[in-house]
């Protein structure tokens, strides 16, 4: 209740893991950063508070501490940044390799789905096309091909740590991997219009013998 | 009685410049900067009431969704049907709200009002270098006004695409439904953006050419740096917002493609240019707020400020660092991540400069003989909560965990923390320099109380959005009872709404304080709380040409407080007088 974090939903994908330690390490550096400023103030006001007959110090500064906090607090921001990059290059730049492909055209105020079909190909007669129901298999790297007919909108999957605005006009590319079965939602993350609140579609995670199921219950020709 | 009073100017005003003004020159096409100080108050002061009550709408339909607002059966479908809020509305609330609470009441108020008012008094001078450019910055400013709140009344409702307006959902009309209001937001904006130029312009040459006789640039005092860095971010800032505001509005009425992707149009420029100004803005914001908390808490800490070289530096590089970093509100928008890096970097730079600003105000408070006076509590207030704002600006910063958090309610507390926070730093200016401006002091323990409840309910208000963010609740959402995996914070919703309401009511005990003291409060003192900085050399409230015969000369810096070898524990900038020398200078 009182830790911050464990208000975060259930973590499903590989590299959520990896954000939620980030977001723990910067929770805790910046917590007590907090509690240390809190404190001295606290500290100051009542340790030097007034008093008749004592006069405040007359001191203007200390070049010395003034150039050691200035120096923590640098090398603590660049290792912060440092310690992010990597991470921000595994999940935005380093895609990994898969089969497994879907375009989502996000429109007002819904996420259109195609799937290629077993051809693997888009723009084929086998193209399956539904309305906010994505369905992928667990433990294995999805594609997300983004994009948007009207306005900007935001695929957002939290469980999955992954959000990524569909800009009109371009498509851009994003992945996740599920490590769990289930069903989860995908809001819309940007203002899109009046609609904008209530915009859903819904993530299902199936185990590989439940994907193959629905593979042939679509596409029972093959 | 009249042909005393003109005795009296003919003696002390021999070539001082007075004239006999009638009420319009003096009440309303002011050319006086104390008088325009004060129209700036009111407008900001209005506007921020209005701005605020807009948000106990929204908290209303996110505590208790689609539920009628009590007492708002009244208002008009299809604004409101039955008092319940429809989406549509919900979205113009939003939009309103931060558009009113940033252009309307903290810009007129901290820059506005407090620029107009200080800057002559605080460096000497007997007015801004432009009397007239300033009554048309505020004349227009009205003006602007007037067209935003015009908006609310207009078939298909004001602007409903957000502050941000991001493009194309503000671009055209077709994705919004709404046709003059956004047109009504685009034209206010840029009549406002002319009115800060023209104040811009005036702050700048003011403070260049106007100070008194030995009022050197170190020796001023950290509130009028914190106006001039101001002033230069909004002069070379809002230029590139009212251009891509013209921009926008030709997209919706001439039929351009700036930014629609149909005609070869780029949304993401529009992303581009908007935080280029968007980003210096929050500058432009909080930056006098935080000299307002340096010369407040080393005049009740009755000790000089800790490293006033390091203070001004310190906001001269955040001044040209924040051209640097708006690409951290795009890291999602999908521009190419490696450049998401560069401004991750940058941003964790800018957090250096704040971070010294901290430590410096702790430093001042140490070894202080510290009165807990309304503004002071308030400065310490602002000090707390911006390093909340300035902490919680960290986790955004690290582009992996503003994956998550981008666009939910942990952005919302963190600029909360950031630009609603600057209320205390309003709150410590106004309760400082009423006495100045109205000659009359405001009540201190209704101001006392006022504080508490305040600080109390801000945070009750805004910290548990770190928890819903964290939750991962979209910001934005008219109705969070859509999402199954929102449903369980509904509980943290309703404590939030409680506690925006609470805050909202402890205001009335600041109008009230406010307006009663006004008329009825005790007279001031030339000097009531013992400060050093050049205002309080003049009479409460200054005269018309602020100084009579002759201009104060300088003769130190403006926080010697408790100079050993003087007897009383504040050394005015006026009066003449020896300084030893001390350690660390």
């Amino acid at each position: 209740m009182w830790d911050m974090l464990s208000w975060l939903p259930e973590n499903v994908s590989t590299y959520g893991g990896e954000i939620d330690s980030l977001f723990y390490i910067i929770y805790y550096i910046t917590g007590v950063a907090f509690l240390l400023v809190a404190f001295a103030m606290i500290a100051f006001v009542i340790m030097f508070r007034h008093r008749e007959g004592r006069r405040a110090t007359y001191l203007h500064g200390n070049t010395v501490i003034e150039i050691t906090w200035t120096i923590v607090t640098a090398v603590i921001f660049v290792v912060l940044a440092f310690m992010s990059q990597p991470l921000w290059g595994r999940i935005k730049q380093e895609v990994p390799p898969t089969d497994l492909q879907v375009r989502i055209t996000a429109k007002q105020f819904n996420w259109e789905i195609v799937y290629p079909g077993p051809d693997g190909k888009f723009d084929t007669a086998d193209d399956l096309q539904v309305d906010n129901e994505l369905h992928v298999p667990v433990n294995r790297a999805v594609h997300v091909f983004l994009a948007s007919k009207d306005v900007i909108h935001s695929f957002f999957l939290p469980q999955l740590r992954l959000k990524q605005d569909a800009v009109p006009g371009r498509v851009i590319q994003a992945w996740f991997q599920a490590t769990k079965t289930g069903r989860y939602e995908i809001p819309c993350a940007e203002l899109c219009g009046f609609g904008h609140s209530g915009m859903l579609g819904y993530l299902t995670v199936y185990s590989p013998e439940e994907y193959s199921k629905w593979v042939k219950e679509q596409w029972p020709s093959r | 009685m009249m042909s005393e009073s003109a005795g009296v100017h003919a003696v002390h005003g021999a070539h001082v410049h007075h004239e006999e003004l009638g009420f319009v020159r003096t009440y309303v096409f002011a050319t006086d900067h104390k008088m325009i100080g004060r129209q700036f108050l009111f407008l900001g002061l209005f506007m921020l009431v209005i701005g605020g009550l807009l948000a106990m709408l929204m908290r209303w339909q996110l505590g208790w969704p689609e539920t009628p607002v009590p007492g708002m059966g009244w208002v008009p479908e299809p604004y409101m049907f039955e008092g319940i809020v429809p989406p549509q509305t919900y979205n113009m609330l939003f939009t309103m709200h931060a558009t009113i609470m940033i252009f309307f009441a903290v810009m007129p108020i901290m820059i506005g009002c407090f620029g107009n008012f200080l800057i002559p008094l605080m460096i000497g001078a007997r007015d801004m270098a432009f009397p007239v450019l300033n009554m048309l910055s505020f004349w227009s400013g009205a003006v602007g006004g007037v067209v935003m709140l015009a908006g609310f009344f207009v078939p298909g409702g004001h602007a409903a695409s957000g502050w941000t307006a991001y493009a194309p959902l503000s671009a055209s009309a077709i994705y919004t439904g709404v046709d003059w209001g956004q047109n009504l937001w685009n034209i206010s904006l840029i009549i406002v953006g002319a009115s800060s130029l023209m104040g811009s312009i005036n702050y700048i040459t003011t403070i260049i050419n106007m100070r008194a006789p030995g009022m050197t640039w170190f020796r001023l005092p950290l509130v009028i740096w914190s106006l001039f860095v101001t002033a230069i971010l909004l002069l070379l800032a809002l230029p590139v917002l009212t251009a891509a505001l013209a921009m926008l509005l030709a997209d919706r009425m001439l039929g351009t493609h700036f930014f629609l992707p149909a005609g070869g149009g780029e949304p993401l420029l529009w992303q581009h240019l908007f935080w280029y100004f968007g980003h210096p803005e929050v500058y432009v914001l909080v930056l006098p707020a935080m000299g307002v908390t340096s010369d407040v808490l080393s005049t009740f800490s009755r000790k000089p400020i800790f490293g006033y070289r390091a203070m001004a530096m310190s906001m001269i590089s955040i001044g040209f660092l924040s051209w640097i970093v708006w690409g951290h509100h795009m890291f999602l928008s999908g521009m190419n991540p490696a450049l998401g890096t560069a401004f991750m970097m940058s941003t964790m730079v800018i957090a250096v400069p704040s971070a010294i600003k901290t430590f410096n105000w702790l430093g001042t408070l140490w070894g202080g003989s510290i009165r807990l006076t309304t503004p002071m509590l308030n400065g310490l207030a602002f000090v707390s909560i911006f390093v909340i704002g300035g902490l919680s600006g960290v986790f955004m910063a690290s582009t992996p965990v503003d994956i998550f958090i981008h666009d939910t309610y942990f952005i919302v507390a963190h600029f909360h923390y950031v630009v609603a926070g600057i209320v205390f730093g309003l709150f410590a200016a106004v309760y400082y320099w009423f006495p100045k401006m109205f000659g009359r002091m405001m009540n201190e323990t209704l101001g006392k109380i006022h504080f508490v409840l305040t600080f109390i309910f801000f945070n009750a208000t805004f910290f548990p959005m770190h928890f819903l963010g964290v939750a991962g609740h979209m910001r934005r959402i008219w109705n969070p009872l859509q999402y199954e995996f929102l449903q369980p914070l509904q509980g943290m919703n309703q404590f939030i709404s409680v506690s925006a309401f609470l805050l909202g009511l402890s205001q009335i005990l600041f109008l009230v304080n406010f307006f009663w003291s006004l008329f009825a409060g005790k007279k001031a003192e030339v000097n009531p709380w013992h400060a050093n900085t050049l205002e309080w050399a003049a009479p409460s409230p200054p005269p018309h040409g602020n100084w009579g015969e002759h201009l104060p000369v300088v003769h130190h810096g403006p926080y010697e407080y408790s100079v050993p070898g003087v007897e009383e524990d504040y050394l005015p900038q006026t009066t003449p007088h020896a300084l030893p020398v001390t350690a660390g200078h």
